[in-house]
């Protein structure tokens, strides 16, 4: 009996990693078929973004709670990393995990009393503390307030994570980054954790009457959460050479981190990194094509696109696979 | 620093909050009703701003006489966006509150694109408007009458949403948020109530986006501030409540002027923001947040 | 003397000025099934969710095997033995059938190849082995609460509290449903039932327990129970008492 049942669940979380190892390697060869530098670009920002959303994911999809806040952790990823690069020399390759520690201690600070909230006042209590903390460091001298740091460039290295022509670089980077992300989704849903969060996410009344703890689970999957995406948050200021408080803390970019995981499908290994592949070349091509003809027509095209997947989507684009292989199933048995 | 500056500010403090509460009433109102939170409604405030600009332009129409126009003009909108969007994540069965926050997060992208498209994203503003450049002086303290009258418009608004409460129609919202399903049986069509309900919410906004025209620049972008605080304002006097949205207004506004005034201009908003956590701590529902 | 199961002394609670629990006391026994009967209104819930954990009592405590439990909150009870199931069905919809009850065998299991040994076991037992790797959502109203049952039990709890789960079932559903719970018995365990409908759950408890207007009315077995004109009055209105 145990053994049938160890069949069906294990069988599919084999599946997941096979399907995984075949995308990783597509993606692996997809550069070297590819020679526009724009596309490479977009390809870069697309796996970022999908490595970002799977970060969000973990506290958004699995536990439940919708943050409007993950710029917050992206943005400390990004400055720790490049503050210890930039005046200690400190390589981003152990500057980007000191990030992801940093940003995993401030989502678990911003769990502590948020988490004693629910519902919307949860959402706006995350949106309001990533404004302030985006307000604060635009005034900051410390780190050059909103004037930005730039990140000199000395060479391409590998042990300073800096390319400045070549992308491809980047794209095993963003990739890497993606899979390990990806790899921690999976991790989790397998694991007592990945159970507990999915059952507070559900239904918490159900939850405590099997003995789980709610606040220590959602500062877990907080922790967890905002550590990934503070690594993100690093990579991307090695990839772009240059952060402010507006390219790495504003309202906009929390948007843009939850948004594919929306967009792909909540709670789901491959909703992220479907919903990245889709919503970010949309928002990219949509500045670069129709930004600097018309502007403000990339956000409408944009605002529209969000608006028309929402609605016609709920359960996310993974909605059309699982329900392709639910039909398989069906006419099998 | 003399008392009079310091009261000069504070009463100043406490008009600007009173704009803030008629902002944050709308967005308090909607959710109340219908248990949504609107992120595009620092757009519609916005949106109300280059429609006084426009038709100031177009028709030399004073904003002042422009308030029921503008008022109308946003109501309708409401209506329209109820009807259009929201009506339709009401019935969407999985993952319904993240479509209500993403549904509407796109209305605002798309609302501020439009406005960068047709009016560029330079700031503009209305030159020469009866209330502008006229101030009030109570001996030495001056207050600017656009500040002065927006105030006055905003205590008429509470006014109105107070009276309202009491009419028919008041009362088939009430019902309306207390149970949505029931109130089929007594014969209150939940989406005309509910478009009603987003109509009033975004001509709240309408008035306040008229009264700041009068004095505040106007750009694509200029509704994510005043958005923001409207959020707070809502989460501190509590979700649902137009009190509380009133009282915190008025506290918000207050908060940010004298913080202004004794510790940076640039951090005004900080001031706001650790009110709105210190209450979050002590009462997570807000000052008058029930549920 | 054997040390009873669960103590229950002088519980009462209010909500703000209804008296849900009026000094209520009773003993439950190892391996008892036990009855909490009354009309609507009575206290059932109130005192139901005081023991499960979800609501403090304002007056009176409750040993669980002679530790103390009031006021410990759900978590820590659900830890200590205590497993319950819900009035109004709350199962995990995002889930399979399996997932569900590996949720609550993770209680115990640390290793997830561990908790699906655990729970196949449990749901073979509660009759839902067909329906494993069915979503959650999909069962019919009764296979959800075997589900409901089923998650509890992999809790290991040594105690289980059921709350109207024969409600609403047909008699045969509910036959099938009474048959589960003497199962759980003969493993052992030891069940406190919620019901508002006395008749279906006279045949299958020792003792019972009857609550009116937040008061215990009466304590004893089945076939005193149901003779008592107290309990004929509760339930059925002056009218009926001979």
């Amino acid at each position: 009996m145990a053994g049938v049942v160890r069949g069906t669940l294990a069988a599919r979380r084999r599946r997941e990693v096979l399907l995984g190892i075949a995308i990783l390697a597509f993606l692996a060869v997809l550069p070297l078929g590819i020679s526009n530098v724009y596309l490479r670009g977009l390809i870069v920002l697309a796996l970022l973004y999908a490595g970002l959303s799977q970060a969000w994911n973990i506290l958004g999809g699995y536990c439940g709670q919708i943050s409007l806040g993950h710029a917050l952790y992206f943005g400390i990823g990004a400055y720790t990393s490049t503050l210890l690069f930039t005046r200690l020399g400190i390589s981003p390759l152990l500057g980007m995990f000191a990030g992801g520690l940093f940003s995993g201690l401030a989502a678990f600070l911003v769990g502590l009393p948020c988490f004693r909230l629910s519902g919307h006042y949860y959402a706006i209590a995350t949106l309001v503390i990533g404004m302030m903390a985006a307000l604060l460091a635009a005034n900051w001298d410390f780190i050059n307030a909103a004037e930005g740091i730039t990140i000199s460039f000395h060479g391409e290295s590998w042990a300073d994570l800096a390319f400045r022509t070549a992308i491809l670089p980047f794209h095993y980077v963003m990739l890497a980054y993606a899979a390990l992300i990806w790899l921690i989704a999976w991790l989790i849903e397998g694991s007592r954790w990945g159970f507990f969060w999915r059952a507070v996410k559900d239904d918490v009344a159900a939850a405590r009457s099997l003995g789980i703890s709610i606040y220590p689970s959602k500062l877990a999957a907080a922790a967890i959460s905002g550590a990934a995406t503070g690594i993100g948050g690093a990579l991307y200021a090695q990839y772009v050479g240059f952060i402010d408080p507006e390219s790495t803390l504003d309202l906009s970019l929390s948007v843009l981190i939850a948004l594919p995981a929306v967009v792909g499908g909540i709670g789901t290994l491959w909703g992220p990194l479907l919903g990245a592949a889709v919503l970010i070349p949309v928002q990219q091509l949509s500045v670069a094509w129709l930004g600097s003809a018309a502007g403000g027509i990339d956000l409408m095209v944009y605002g529209a696109l969000i608006m028309a997947l929402a609605l016609a989507r709920p359960e996310g684009l993974v909605s059309f696979f699982q329900a392709r292989a639910r039909k398989e199933a069906a006419g099998h048995g | 620093m003399s008392a009079t500056l310091i009261a000069q500010v504070a009463i100043g403090g406490l008009l600007m909050g009173l704009v803030y509460a008629v902002v944050a009433a709308g967005l308090t109102l909607i959710f109340g009703l219908m248990d949504v939170v609107n992120f595009a409604h620092g757009a519609l405030l916005m949106v109300a701003m280059y429609a006084t600009l426009l038709i100031h332009r177009a028709t030399g129409l004073d904003p002042l006489v422009q308030l029921p126009l503008v008022a109308l003009l946003l109501f309708g909108a409401g209506v329209v966006i109820y009807r259009g969007l929201i009506a339709r994540t009401l019935s969407v069965r999985v993952n319904a509150g993240m479509v209500q926050i993403f549904v509407t997060f796109g209305l605002s992208i798309f609302l501020v694109g439009a406005a960068e498209f047709l009016f560029g994203s330079d700031f503009q503003s209305i030159n020469a408007s009866f209330l502008g450049g006229r101030s009030l002086a109570f001996g030495a303290i001056i207050l600017p009458w656009p500040l002065v009258a927006s105030g006055i418009v905003a205590l008429l608004v509470f006014l109105g949403l107070f009276l309202l409460s009491r009419t028919e129609f008041g009362h088939a919202l009430e019902a309306t948020r207390e149970d949505h399903e029931a109130v089929a049986l007594i014969g209150i069509d939940r989406d005309r109530v509910f478009g009603i309900g987003w109509g009033i919410g975004t001509a709240s906004v309408g008035i306040a986006g008229v009264m700041l025209a009068n004095f505040y620049y106007i750009a694509p972008d200029v509704g994510t501030n005043f958005a923001l605080i409207a959020y707070v304002t809502v989460a501190l006097g509590g979700f649902g409540s137009i009190f509380g949205a009133l009282i915190a207004g008025l506290i918000i506004g207050l908060v940010e002027a004298l913080t202004a005034l004794f510790i940076d201009p640039a951090l005004k908003q900080i001031g706001i923001f650790l009110i709105y956590l210190a209450v979050l701590m002590i009462r997570p529902r807000g000052l008058f947040g029930h549920l | 003397m054997a040390e009873p199961l669960l103590a229950i002394r002088g519980i009462s609670k209010s909500f703000g000025s209804v008296a849900a629990n009026v000094d209520i006391s009773f003993e439950v026994a190892a391996g008892e099934i036990l009855g909490l009967i009354g009309p609507n209104g009575a206290g059932k819930s109130s005192l139901f969710n005081i023991i499960a954990g979800a609501i403090k009592p304002d007056r009176g405590e409750i040993l669980f095997e002679g530790r103390r439990i009031s006021g410990i909150g759900a978590v820590a009870c659900a830890r200590r033995g205590i497993g319950r199931t819900f009035q109004v069905v709350r199962s995990f919809d995002s889930m399979t059938v399996l997932e569900n009850v590996m949720v609550g065998a993770f209680l115990h299991a640390r290793r997830s190849a561990a908790a699906m040994r655990e729970a196949a076991g449990v749901i073979a037992f509660c009759g839902l082995a067909g329906r494993r790797d069915v979503a959650a959502h999909r069962l019919s109203p009764p296979d959800k609460r075997r589900l409901e049952i089923a998650r509890a039990l992999a809790t290991r709890p040594r105690l289980l509290l059921l709350d109207e789960m024969l409600t609403g079932l047909t008699p045969t559903e509910a036959r099938e449903g009474m048959q589960l719970v003497r199962d759980l018995r003969a493993q052992g365990i030891t069940i406190i039932m919620v019901e508002h409908v006395m008749e279906v759950l006279l045949p299958l408890i020792d003792r019972a327990i009857v609550l009116d207007l937040g008061r215990k009315l009466l304590e004893g077995r089945p076939a005193e129970i149901v003779r008592h004109p107290d309990v004929i009055r509760a339930y059925l209105g002056e009218r009926y008492v001979a």
